[in-house]
C-alpha cells in the first residue's frame, strides 16, 4: 500500500482511525498530568475542584507548589547538576571514540566497536549494581590496607554520575559517529592543501561540520540523564535526584504536587527538544 | 608522521580503553565474582555456587524469573504489532509536513521521564481514575473499577514506555524501502498480503529485529512501571534484585540475580541476531 | 487491428495545474513508442495513469480496445520497468522473476522453467540463484525487463530505465533493448528525456512539453521535418535567431534578425505573415565552411566571421563562428574530409546555408 495504490474508502478510513487511535493512546496519559497539575484538589484525581495556580505557587500548607518545595527544588538542582557532568563526559569521551573508529585502523578494532555498544543491551539496573559493587569493594579494600576512606567510592553522586555515563557515552559515540561518518575527507584534505594543519584542519572544517551532532548528543544526553531511573536507583546515595525523590514521594501517595513537577518536566524537555530539532535543521 | 599517528591513536584510545574497562568489564567480572561467594561466617566466604542453588531451590525466585521473561515477551510481541501499521503509515503513507509532524509526535511523550508516564498511567487506571469514573459515567459499571496492581496495568505500562524504540527503527527502515518497490510488487499482480509477507516484512526485517531487541531488553530491565502499576503478586525480577541489595543487603545474592537478569537478556538478544542472521553493529550501529 | 494500447484525451490535474492536458494517441501491437520531453513535462504522469498508480482527471485508457480505468493496477495487462529498476532486493533473481508467476497462482515446477527460459531469452542462463546486488548495471536491467516479460504482458511500460547507467552502458542498453523488444515482439512504451535514447530505439516519438504532446512522428520527422519550435529546439542541436518577418512568398521567407541581419528561410507551410516576430532555427551540420565566397555562391545565406573557439569532439567536432555583425555564436560542424584541419582560433570563415534549411516558426510559443 503507497498513496498511489487505489484502495477502498473503508480500508483508507479504518487505517486512519487507528492512527488516530495511537496518538490518542500516546497522549493521554500526559494529557492527563497535565490537566491536574491545575486541579485544586488534594488528589490528581476525579472530581475536578476547581482550577487553582496553587500547585505552582502556593505557599501555604497543605498546598505549597513546586516553587516553593525545597526538597523538590533541591532534587531539580541535583538532577541537573548530574545530567550535565554526565553530558560533558559522554560528549566528550563520544568525539574521542568516534574519530577513533572512524579515522584509525588497529588490531582489535572490531571486537572494541562491539564492545562498546554492550552497555545498551546490558539492563541498567545491572549497570548499577555491578558498579555499586565494584566500587565498594575498591573502597573497602582501600581502608583494609590502607584505612583510608574514599568517600566518593560510596553511593553518592560521583557514582551515579559514572554510572550513567557508562551507557550514555555509547549513544553520544553513536551519534557523533553517524554525522562524521557522512563527513567528506576530502573537505580536510582540501584544507591542508591551503595551508592548515591537521589539528587546524580537524578544529576548522571537521568540527563545526560536527556541530549539529555535538550538539544532538549533548541535549540527547543531558535528557538521558535527567531521567534515568533504574541505574541511579542503585547508586543514589544522600542526594536524591529528581527521579528519584519524585518516586519515593510517589510510593507514599500522590497530590498534584508531582503533576506540577512533572509538567515543568514536560515543558523543559520539549523545549530542550526544539533546540535541538532547530540546530539539526541548520546542520 | 607514523609517530603522531601512534601517539593520536594512544590519545583517542586511552577514554575508549579507561570507560569500557573500569565502568563495563571489571564490574562485571567483579560482579560474577561476588556472585560466586558464600559468606560462611563474619567476613569469612567461600567459593561456591550456594547463590545460583538458592535461586533455583526457592519457587518464587525461579517463577518470578520465569513470569519477567515471558511478561517481557509477550509484551515486545504487542509492542511490534502495534507499531508497525503506525509505523508504516507514517513512512509510506504520510507525506511532507504530516511526517515529519506525526514522527516528531511520537518521540514527544519519551522527552518526559518514564516517572511521569507510569504516574499518568496511574492517574487514568486507578479507581478512581479517569477510566473508571468514564465506565461508572457511561453506564457501563456501577461503582468504581480498580484497574490499578495487575499484569493487564503492567502490560499497559511496558508497551506505552517502550514504543518509541519500535517505532523508530521501524520508520527508518521502512522509509529506505523504495515506493517503487511495493508499486512493483503490485503492478506484477500481487495483492497487499502477499506484498506485506514477502516484500515489506522481509525489507523491515532490520528494524524489527534491533526494535525488538530494544523493547525486550528495556521490558526485562523495567523496575519502575512493574513496581507502581504492578500488584503485590506481580513481582518483576528486578524487583528482587533491588530488594536483595537494598533491603537484606545480600549482595552476594543479588549479583547472582543480576548476572542471571544479565545473562537472560544477553542471550535472547544473541539468539535473535542468530536467528535473523544479523549482527549487533548493524542492527545497533 | 485494435491498437494496443490506445489514450483518449487524457487530462490529470493536480489542484489548478494541469499535469497532461487532453493527450491522445495510439501505439500499434508490437511497436516501440517513446515519449520524449524534459523533466516535469507530464510523461511520467501519463505513464503512471497508464499502469495504475494514478487515476486520469478525465479521458479513457483503452488497452487492446477496452477499457482499463476500473481495473486496479495488479489486475492490468501492463506491466512497468522502474526508473530505478524496483528489483527485490530481499529475493533472488529467479524469484524476482517468477514473483508475478507465483501471484498468478503457477505450479512451482513450471514457474521455474518459465522462469529459465525467460533468462535465457536475456542472455543470462543460470543467474537465477544469485543476489540482485551481485548483478552489473545492464544485467539489472536485462533482469527487471525479464521479470516484466515473463507475465506476457500486452504493453510493457518503461520509465527512463536506462538514466542510472554510465555512458558505455548506456549506448550498449539502447541497442539491446531493441533488440528485446523485437525478440518479445511486445508493445512497449518507453519515456526518456533523453532524445539520443528515443532516436535510437523507437518507431514512433511523441514530444512533449508542459502537458501536450508537440509532435508524434519517427525520429526523421521529428528531426528534419519539426512541426513546432519546441521541438525544433528540443530534439537535435540548432543554432537560433530571433527577429521580425520582412517578406514571405510561398515556402520562402526573409527576416531581419534582432541584430540586423537579413535572414532567409522556409515556412514549411506553416501560416507566417509579413512583421510577425518569429524564431529561425539551423542545424550545425546545414551550414557549409569556405575560405571564399565562391564557394559558397549557391546559398542565400552568407556570413564572414571568425572562429571564436575550436570543440574537437572527434566525428561531431564543430567551431564556434563570431559574425562580424556581433550577432552572437554560431555553431557549425567540421567537414570530415579534414579540409579545415589547419583552422585556428581567430581566423576568418566565410559560412552559409540554403534557406531552405532554415526552419522558421511564429515567435512566443517555445
Amino acid at each position: 500500500m503507497t498513496p498511489s495504490i487505489p484502495q477502498s474508502r473503508f480500508v483508507t478510513l479504518a487505517y486512519t482511525g487507528y492512527v488516530i487511535a495511537f496518538f490518542v493512546f500516546l497522549a493521554l496519559p500526559l494529557v492527563v498530568v497535565a490537566v491536574f497539575a491545575f486541579n485544586d484538589s488534594q488528589f490528581p484525581s476525579l472530581p475536578w475542584e476547581g482550577f487553582t495556580w496553587n500547585w505552582f505557587f502556593g505557599t501555604e500548607r497543605p498546598m505549597i507548589g513546586v516553587f516553593h518545595e525545597r526538597p523538590i527544588l533541591r532534587a531539580i538542582g541535583t538532577s541537573t547538576f548530574v545530567a550535565v557532568f554526565v553530558s560533558i563526559l559522554a560528549v566528550g569521551v563520544g568525539l574521542s571514540n568516534a574519530f577513533l573508529f572512524n579515522r584509525y585502523r588497529f588490531p582489535g578494532q572490531g571486537i572494541l566497536y562491539i564492545f562498546m555498544l554492550f552497555p545498551l543491551v546490558i539492563p541498567g539496573i545491572v549497570l548499577g549494581i555491578s558498579i555499586l559493587v565494584f566500587s565498594s569493594r575498591v573502597a573497602n579494600g582501600l581502608w583494609d590496607v590502607a584505612e583510608w576512606d574514599v568517600e566518593a567510592l560510596r553511593p553518592g553522586l560521583l557514582l551515579v554520575i559514572l554510572g550513567q555515563f557508562s551507557f550514555i557515552a555509547t549513544i553520544s559515540t553513536l551519534v557523533i559517529a553517524a554525522r562524521l561518518q557522512k563527513f567528506d575527507r576530502s573537505l580536510e584534505e582540501a584544507a591542508m592543501n591551503l595551508g592548515a594543519s591537521r589539528i587546524t584542519a580537524v578544529r576548522t572544517i571537521t568540527l563545526p561540520y560536527l556541530a549539529p551532532a555535538l550538539i544532538g548528543a549533548t541535549v540527547v544526553a543531558f535528557l538521558m540523564s535527567f531521567e534515568n531511573f533504574n541505574t541511579t536507583l542503585m547508586l543514589v546515595g544522600s542526594d536524591a535526584p529528581l527521579t528519584i525523590a519524585m518516586f519515593d514521594r510517589l510510593k507514599e501517595g500522590s497530590t498534584p504536587l508531582l503533576n506540577a513537577v512533572s509538567l515543568l518536566l514536560m515543558l523543559g524537555s520539549s523545549c530542550l527538544a526544539l533546540v535541538m530539532i532547530a540546530f539539526q535543521r541548520r546542520g | 608522521m607514523r609517530a603522531e599517528a601512534k601517539l593520536g591513536l594512544i590519545l583517542l584510545l586511552t577514554p575508549l580503553l579507561l570507560w569500557l574497562s573500569l565502568l563495563i568489564l571489571i564490574p562485571h567480572v567483579d560482579m560474577f565474582l561476588v556472585s560466586l561467594r558464600e559468606r560462611v561466617g563474619v567476613n569469612e566466604y567461600r567459593i561456591s555456587l550456594a547463590n545460583y542453588l538458592t535461586f533455583i531451590n526457592e519457587p518464587l525466585y525461579l517463577r518470578t524469573f520465569v513470569r519477567t521473561a515471558v511478561m517481557s515477551t509477550i509484551a515486545t510481541i504487542i509492542t511490534l504489532l502495534i507499531a508497525f501499521p503506525v509505523s508504516y503509515y507514517i513512512a509510506k503513507i504520510a507525506r511532507g509536513r504530516v511526517q515529519s509532524a506525526l514522527f516528531l509526535l511520537c518521540l514527544v511523550p519519551f522527552w518526559v521521564s518514564e516517572l511521569v508516564r507510569t504516574f499518568g498511567w496511574m492517574i487514568l487506571l486507578r479507581e478512581t481514575g479517569l477510566i473508571s469514573n468514564l465506565l461508572q459515567y457511561t453506564g457501563l459499571a456501577d461503582g468504581p473499577v480498580e484497574m490499578l496492581y495487575n499484569d493487564a496495568a503492567i502490560m499497559v505500562g511496558l508497551v506505552y514506555t517502550s514504543m518509541l524504540f519500535m517505532v523508530v527503527p521501524l520508520v527508518t527502515t521502512l522509509e529506505s524501502l523504495p515506493d517503487e518497490v511495493v508499486e512493483a510488487g503490485y503492478d506484477l499482480g500481487g495483492s497487499w498480503f502477499s506484498i506485506l509477507r514477502e516484500i515489506i516484512i522481509p525489507h523491515a526485517a532490520p528494524g524489527i529485529v534491533s526494535g525488538s531487541i530494544v523493547v525486550f531488553m528495556l521490558s526485562l530491565g523495567n523496575y519502575l512501571t512493574p513496581t507502581m502499576l504492578g500488584g503485590k503478586d506481580s513481582l518483576w525480577f528486578t524487583e528482587l534484585i533491588y530488594s536483595q541489595f537494598i533491603v537484606r543487603f545480600n549482595w552476594e545474592l543479588g549479583a547472582a540475580f543480576g548476572f542471571l537478569l544479565l545473562g537472560l537478556s544477553s542471550a535472547i538478544v544473541w539468539g535473535m541476531l542468530k536467528l535473523t542472521g544479523q549482527t549487533l553493529e548493524k542492527t545497533m550501529g | 487491428m485494435t491498437p494496443d494500447l490506445e489514450c483518449l484525451n487524457l487530462t490529470k490535474g493536480f489542484g489548478d495545474m494541469l499535469a497532461v492536458d487532453d493527450v491522445s494517441f495510439a501505439v500499434p501491437r508490437g511497436s516501440f513508442f517513446s515519449i520524449l520531453g524534459p523533466s516535469g513535462c507530464g510523461k511520467t504522469t501519463i505513464m503512471r495513469m497508464i499502469a495504475g498508480f494514478l487515476e486520469p482527471t478525465s479521458g479513457d485508457i483503452h488497452i487492446r480496445g477496452r477499457s482499463v480505468l476500473n481495473t486496479p493496477p495488479n489486475k492490468r495487462p501492463v506491466n512497468m520497468v522502474f526508473q530505478h529498476l524496483a528489483l527485490f532486493p530481499m529475493m533472488n533473481v529467479a524469484e524476482n522473476i517468477g514473483y508475478g508467476l507465483r501471484r498468478a497462482g503457477m505450479a512451482k515446477p513450471e514457474i521455474a522453467s518459465k522462469v529459465d527460459q525467460a533468462l535465457d531469452r536475456i542472455g543470462l542462463p543460470g543467474i537465477g540463484p544469485r543476489k540482485v546486488s551481485e548483478l552489473s548495471g545492464g544485467q539489472k536491467q536485462r533482469v527487471a525487463i525479464a521479470r516484466c516479460m515473463v507475465l506476457e504482458p500486452d504493453v510493457l511500460l518503461l520509465d527512463e530505465p536506462l538514466g542510472a547507467l554510465d555512458l558505455k552502458l548506456r549506448e550498449r542498453m539502447k541497442v539491446e533493448l531493441k533488440a528485446l523488444q523485437a525478440a518479445f515482439d511486445t508493445t512497449f512504451v518507453y519515456i526518456t528525456h533523453d532524445q539520443s535514447e528515443a532516436l535510437v530505439m523507437s518507431d514512433r516519438i511523441a514530444v512533449m512539453n508542459e502537458g501536450r504532446f508537440e509532435q508524434v512522428g519517427t525520429g526523421q520527422d521529428l528531426y528534419y521535418r519539426p512541426e513546432t519550435a519546441f521541438v525544433a529546439g528540443f530534439v537535435g542541436d540548432s543554432n537560433r535567431w530571433s527577429g521580425r518577418i520582412e517578406r514571405v512568398s510561398g515556402d520562402e521567407m526573409e527576416m531581419r534578425t534582432d541584430s540586423g541581419m537579413l535572414m532567409r528561410g522556409a515556412t514549411h507551410d506553416r501560416p507566417l505573415a509579413v512583421g510577425q516576430r518569429a524564431d529561425i532555427f539551423v542545424r550545425p551540420e546545414a551550414i557549409r565552411i569556405a575560405r571564399s565566397d565562391d564557394d559558397l555562391a549557391h546559398f542565400d545565406n552568407r556570413i564572414t566571421g571568425r572562429v571564436e573557439s575550436l570543440l574537437f569532439n572527434g566525428a561531431a567536432s564543430r567551431i564556434l563562428v563570431q559574425d562580424a555583425s556581433g550577432s552572437g555564436e554560431i555553431e557549425v560542424n567540421l567537414p570530415q574530409s579534414g579540409e579545415f584541419a589547419g583552422l585556428d582560433r581567430g581566423s576568418e570563415v566565410r559560412i552559409g546555408w540554403s534557406g531552405a534549411q532554415g526552419n522558421c516558426f511564429a515567435a512566443g510559443k517555445a
